[in-house]
């Protein structure tokens, strides 16, 4: 029992299972499932479906924080991809046929690479700090968003890009597919591959790494080239799911949103051990919140406020928790040093 | 020594504990008014636990202070600095953003109704600068300034006010020879003013110079108060040093004769920031030690030979080729090894597993796709454990819960699992206890016999003596000479090591 | 004597310059961004033939009282090495509840100062929450940008006109020194007036010069014994309360408020700090410096829309010159530190 308790997942999880209760308490149709068309419905699968982009964005946040950095830019870039596969259909003399959505898919991914490659290059070899090197992203992204699609928001009607966000594969929605496999491949680069733990030691101890012949400067860029890659992938899912690119909506606060995905999962933004699973625990919980905070009836608009609050709390709490392990540490330690002084 | 006068601070029995660790253990310590005091010691010898407990950064467990006779409980630097007992720490802590003015006046500006006076501000700080004759512009950034105006800044600011202790910490490191004369005159016009004053330095000929009295601590413990000119170096070095206790068990010592073996590694006219010129050569099969006192340079050079820090000039041979071990990851790329001294912070890395932490090194040569399977990985740390007798003998432990002695043959085995040509060990076997201590330095002796090439870095002398079979003197950034081990004692070591400088 | 005197220049331009560096060097990087300032209004009437007119000019400053204002706090938050990314929520925010507390009968005399005391309020939240829970500046302020904008939304979701004749008047009225000549606002007074204030504030205060220490060195700082806690908490609340006079400001000047403004207005606050010669990593810049670099970003916008083309290239330019101004202060760390 005690070793399930102290399990680094044991809190999210049971936050998570906490969250879900109470929603299935307040409306029982919240864990009802229907099939039409051989398709699933319901607020569950709603989770599974909508999740999809923070999953990803998320996903690459933790690699970066793992490096004791944060990516400030990855609702800009979201932005721009959406752009670039969007002015493409549009542009394109056959925006229905597979081969021109896959093309704007594949360019708007890597335009997105591309702007991660540079944040990376920005942090590991000018050596700016992270918030400010992904902040002009942040600022510009936006801006060049627009650009991209004249500023307007470009709309379009092709179906296999409809697909990505709205379509069905076996009964279950394209986009959870996108979201396992994202997280499959990306657990499987960093646990079968050495990145992983070689990211870990950069992030726990870049000066002990780098003695022992680690070279953090690749380690570091590759995070945020990911990052930028998995954000450019979630801005195709989005712009797929309205249909349209929209510069100044697409990915709004998403950054905050994955930065608590990724620390109430349990890992540490001082960088270091990561856990992925823990990053995908947290994104279901912070989407079922949305959707508790949409069932009360609050607007979407003034969501960022209940979240801001349950990032304050969080933080509180794991400062605080901090501060009391070490509490009782010290205080154990000074106890067994009276009874040892009593014993000599 | 018969002593009328009242000291200025009076310490009684001091003792601080942190965690297992005793720091100080009853420890006296006294200064007079118009003395310049030193404060002596290897690593650990808990100089700077002392220097803390009088400046109020740190709570004395049991003991006493006294300032002029009146119990002193600084709650808090502040506090002490109010009392007039200041510091000057080596990396100077000012703020180089702001005017040298302003530095010595922070915190006590002229001020009218409308704000502060900055006119007025120049003067008074022009005052204080004329009055200890410095010729530095008030006006401009403290940050334009080398660290050594720096430094006479942090002294001026220490000034202005009543002063009663002045603490100098590592005051010279980084000073050239006409900056410490200016200095110094400093010192003896404060010395002329009543200050005392406590002069912290390694530099043995810097002491003798410029202070009047030595208290020597070794590992917590007083060792004793002295006038320097009652003092001969040899026994200062002797009494900081010590000699261990322990039966000095005959150890496996590589034969090597010099000449005839090849020479694995060599350099030539080795120089950076904090070492000149320095040509070595290490043997195939060898131990070669480094012996001098703390700053002779010895950690420098080790650094500069594994591409950790970069060098200046000179150059660096490998089996008769250039190389330049730029990086770490080159360096190791060429089979330079380097375990650092400072185990926590540069070496182990606490939340990893044993096993993560062995084999780090080497994942980090065969590079991110070439993972090393899982089972691959605990087996190649577990066969290391055996050899090495690493407790517990657990693969999965964090590596950070495991005792200093042990997590030193982690480290180790990191390095031996890459098949290194040399093995530079930086103090290896320091804070670590008796049995573990002559575990390492019996593998040590049984790695060189197998033909490992190793440098051997310690400032406990009879160890140096012990596993090296030569010994190269090192001593203000410069290789002074290199000995057979078998020609030398722990006495002629020491000797050696105190020799004062003829001006070289 | 000690040798603390530079070798002596072979002439005395060099020395008079080295003189010059050694006394004023933090003052290079805003002299740098006033130069911008200025080739920008040559190469600009160089090219429209139009653009250094008194009405051009005026405008520059009353388009942008509010960004003057915030960007005042900003500097205070920024000099301690810390953040603010809250500040164009807080604007946001306090506009709406004064619109809607205005709407409500509530009188002006009242309704100002509550906006002030909230932007105050928020900014020492976070103040609180970086002190004494050790959380990072921009996450703590990320939370409040959230929280703010979150909170406009519920005030109103749709924006909320203001008749008060004591806010538009604020921003109605010109004072003309002759009819087509150069003129201010009421709001460009207070704007310039913010300006004075804090320019004064950190010269001469001992609050002010605490603010350079901290951002110098907080532990020197603090071993120094200065009163960095109360320093930087302050420093966090007057980031706040100038958001929330910003927000006074912006009603004005758009005569209404509306929960979408200021999104973005963070980035071109800091931007324009930094574009000014402050640096990121704190202990070095100047309000007059941000002054400037707020004209730069006014001056960029009035160029873009006289050519015509997209609002957008704004932000990237303001980006692009950003991340100029953050290399090159990175080039100048790495190479002095290497000393």
């Amino acid at each position: 029992m005690k070793t399930i308790v102290q399990h680094r997942l044991f809190w999210p999880i049971a936050a998570l299972i906490v969250l879900i209760i109470v929603n299935t308490i307040a409306r029982p149709s919240f864990i009802s499932i229907t099939v039409q068309n051989g398709q699933l419905y319901g607020p569950l699968i709603d989770i599974l479906r909508n999740s999809a982009p923070l999953m990803l964005v998320a996903l690459g946040m933790t690699l970066v924080i793992a490096t004791r950095g944060i990516d400030l830019s990855v609702g800009a870039i979201m932005a721009v991809s959406g752009a670039v596969a969007l002015t493409i259909i549009q542009g394109s003399s056959d925006p229905n046929g597979l081969g021109t959505v896959l093309i704007a898919i594949v360019a708007g991914v890597l335009v997105a690479l591309v702007l991660g490659v540079w944040n990376g290059f920005l942090v590991s070899v000018v050596g700016i700090q992270p918030i400010i090197a992904t902040l002009v992203l942040m600022l510009a992204g936006r801006g060049i968003a627009l650009l991209i699609t004249g500023g307007f928001i470009t709309t379009i009607n092709s179906e296999p890009y409809r697909f990505m966000a709205q379509g069905y594969v076996f009964g279950f929605p394209f986009a959870l597919y996108v979201s396992v496999a994202a997280v499959v491949v990306v657990s499987l680069i960093e646990r079968r591959t050495a990145l992983g733990v070689l990211t870990e030691a950069v992030g726990i101890n870049p000066e002990a790494s780098r003695l022992a012949g680690v070279r953090s400067r690749g380690i570091i860029w590759a995070a945020y080239a990911v990052s930028g890659l998995l954000a450019g992938l979630a801005g195709i899912l989005y712009s797929s799911n309205i249909m349209a690119a929209d510069a100044n909506a697409a990915g709004l606060y998403i950054e905050l949103d994955a930065i608590l995905a990724v620390v109430l999962g349990g890992t540490s933004l001082m960088g270091g051990k990561f856990s992925l699973a823990g990053t995908v625990v947290g994104v279901f919980t912070i989407q079922t919140l949305k959707s508790t905070i949409t069932f009360l009836g609050v607007p979407p608009a003034v969501s960022p406020l209940f979240l801001a609050i349950v990032v304050v709390i969080v933080v509180l709490v794991q400062s605080q928790r901090l501060r009391d392990v070490s509490n009782r540490i010290s205080q154990s330690l000074r106890n067994r040093r009276a009874n040892s002084e009593v014993a000599s | 020594m018969s002593e009328t006068r009242q000291p200025v601070i009076e310490v009684g029995g001091a003792t601080v504990r942190f965690q297992a660790e005793t720091a100080l253990d009853n420890v006296d310590f006294r200064m007079f008014a118009g003395e310049v005091h030193s404060l002596m010691g290897e690593n650990g010898a808990g100089k700077s636990t002392l220097i803390k407990g009088i400046t109020g950064a740190l709570h004395l467990d049991s003991g006493t202070i006294m300032l002029d006779g009146a119990p002193a409980n600084f709650a808090g630097p502040a506090e002490a600095q109010h009392a007039g007992v200041r510091t000057v720490y080596q990396e100077i802590d000012l703020l180089p953003n702001l005017t040298v003015a302003e530095n010595i006046m922070l915190g006590r500006e002229p001020r009218r109704w409308w704000g502060i006076d900055w006119k007025a501000m120049q003067r008074e700080a022009a005052a204080v600068l004329d009055e200890l004759g410095l010729d530095i512009d008030p006006g401009t950034l403290l940050g334009t300034h080398s660290l050594a105006v720096q430094q006479l800044v942090a002294i001026a600011r220490a000034v202005s006010g009543e002063l009663r202790v002045l603490v100098l910490d590592e005051p010279t490191s980084s000073l050239d020879t006409d900056e410490v004369a200016e200095l110094f005159r400093i010192i003896r016009e404060l010395k002329d003013r009543g200050v005392a004053i406590l002069f912290i330095s390694h530099f043995l000929d810097q002491v003798y110079e410029i202070c009047d009295r030595v208290t020597v601590l070794r590992n917590g413990h007083l060792v004793g108060e002295y006038l320097t000119r009652e003092l001969l170096r040899i026994d200062l070095v002797q009494k900081m040093l010590g000699r261990s206790t322990e039966e000095l068990v005959l150890l496996p010592r590589a034969e090597v004769d010099v000449e005839s073996e090849p020479a694995i590694l060599e350099t030539r006219a080795l120089s950076s920031s904090r070492v000149s010129d320095i040509t070595l050569v290490l043997a195939e099969g060898e131990v070669l030690g480094f012996a001098g006192l703390l700053g002779s340079g010895r950690t420098e050079l080790a650094r500069l030979l594994t591409g950790i820090d970069r060098a200046d000039g000179g150059s660096v041979i490998l089996d008769g080729k250039n190389v330049a071990p730029g990086s770490p990851h080159r360096a190791i790329g060429l089979g330079l090894t380097y375990s650092s001294e400072n185990r926590r912070t540069e070496g182990i890395i606490a939340e990893l597993t044993v096993a993560e932490n062995i084999t780090l090194a080497l994942q980090a040569q065969r590079g991110i796709f070439r993972r090393m399977r899982q089972s691959r990985q605990r087996e190649l740390a577990a066969s290391w454990i055996e050899a090495l007798g690493i407790r517990p003998a657990s693969t999965e432990l964090r590596a950070g819960v495991l005792s200093g002695g042990n997590q030193q043959k982690v480290l180790l085995a990191r390095l031996l699992a890459l098949a290194p040509r040399v093995l530079v060990l930086d103090e290896p076997t320091r804070g670590i206890d008796i049995g573990a201590k002559v575990e390492v330095q019996r593998l040590v002796g049984e790695l060189a016999e197998n033909g490992m090439s190793v440098v051997f870095i310690s400032a406990e002398l009879e160890e140096v003596l012990r596993v090296s079979s030569r010994v190269m003197l090192l001593r203000d950034g410069r290789a002074i000479e290199t000995v057979p081990s078998d020609q030398l004692t722990v006495d002629t070591l020491l000797a050696m090591i105190a020799k004062p400088d003829d001006g070289s | 004597m000690t040798m603390t005197k530079p070798a002596v220049a072979p002439n005395p331009v060099a020395s008079a310059v080295q003189k010059f560096l050694s006394r004023r060097g933090s003052w290079v990087p805003v002299f740098a961004a006033l130069l911008i300032l200025i080739i920008m209004f040559v190469g600009a009437q160089a090219y429209f033939g139009n653009f250094l007119t008194p009405r051009v000019i005026s405008s520059l400053l009353l388009d942008n009282a509010y960004l003057l204002i915030l960007a005042v706090g900003m500097t205070f938050v920024i000099l301690t090495g810390g953040i603010d990314l809250s500040v164009g929520a807080v604007m946001a925010f306090t506009g709406m509840l004064g619109a809607s507390l205005l709407r409500d009968g509530s009188p002006v005399t009242v309704v100002v100062p509550v906006m002030l005391l909230v932007g105050a309020a928020l900014g020492l939240g976070v103040g609180i929450l970086v002190q004494y829970f050790g959380v990072q500046p921009f996450i703590a302020s990320l939370a409040a940008m959230f929280a703010a904008r979150g909170l406009a939304f519920m005030v109103s979701l749709s924006s909320i006109r203001v008749e008060e004749p004591a806010i538009l008047w604020l921003q109605g009225t010109r004072i003309q020194a002759a009819p087509g000549s150069w003129f201010i606002t009421p709001t460009g007074i207070l704007a310039l007036l913010v300006v004075v204030i804090g320019t004064l504030v950190l010269a001469y205060t001992r609050f002010g010069r605490t603010i350079y220490a901290i951002g110098g060195n907080e532990q020197s700082a603090r071993l120094m014994g200065l009163p960095v806690v109360r320093t930087k908490l302050l420093a966090y609340t007057i980031s706040g309360l100038c958001a929330g006079l910003a927000g006074v400001v912006f009603t004005a000047y758009t005569g209404a408020s509306y929960p979408l403004n200021g999104i973005g207005t963070e980035l071109d606050t800091i931007a324009a700090v930094v574009i000014g010669g402050t640096l990121l990593t704190g202990g070095s810049g100047y309000v007059l410096g941000s002054m400037i670099g707020v004209f730069v970003y006014g001056a960029i916008k009035s160029v873009i829309s006289f050519l015509g083309a997209e609002q957008s290239w704004t932000r990237i330019t303001i980006g692009g010159l950003l991340l100029v101004f953050v290399v090159v202060q990175r080039v100048i760390v790495a190479r002095s530190s290497r000393r």
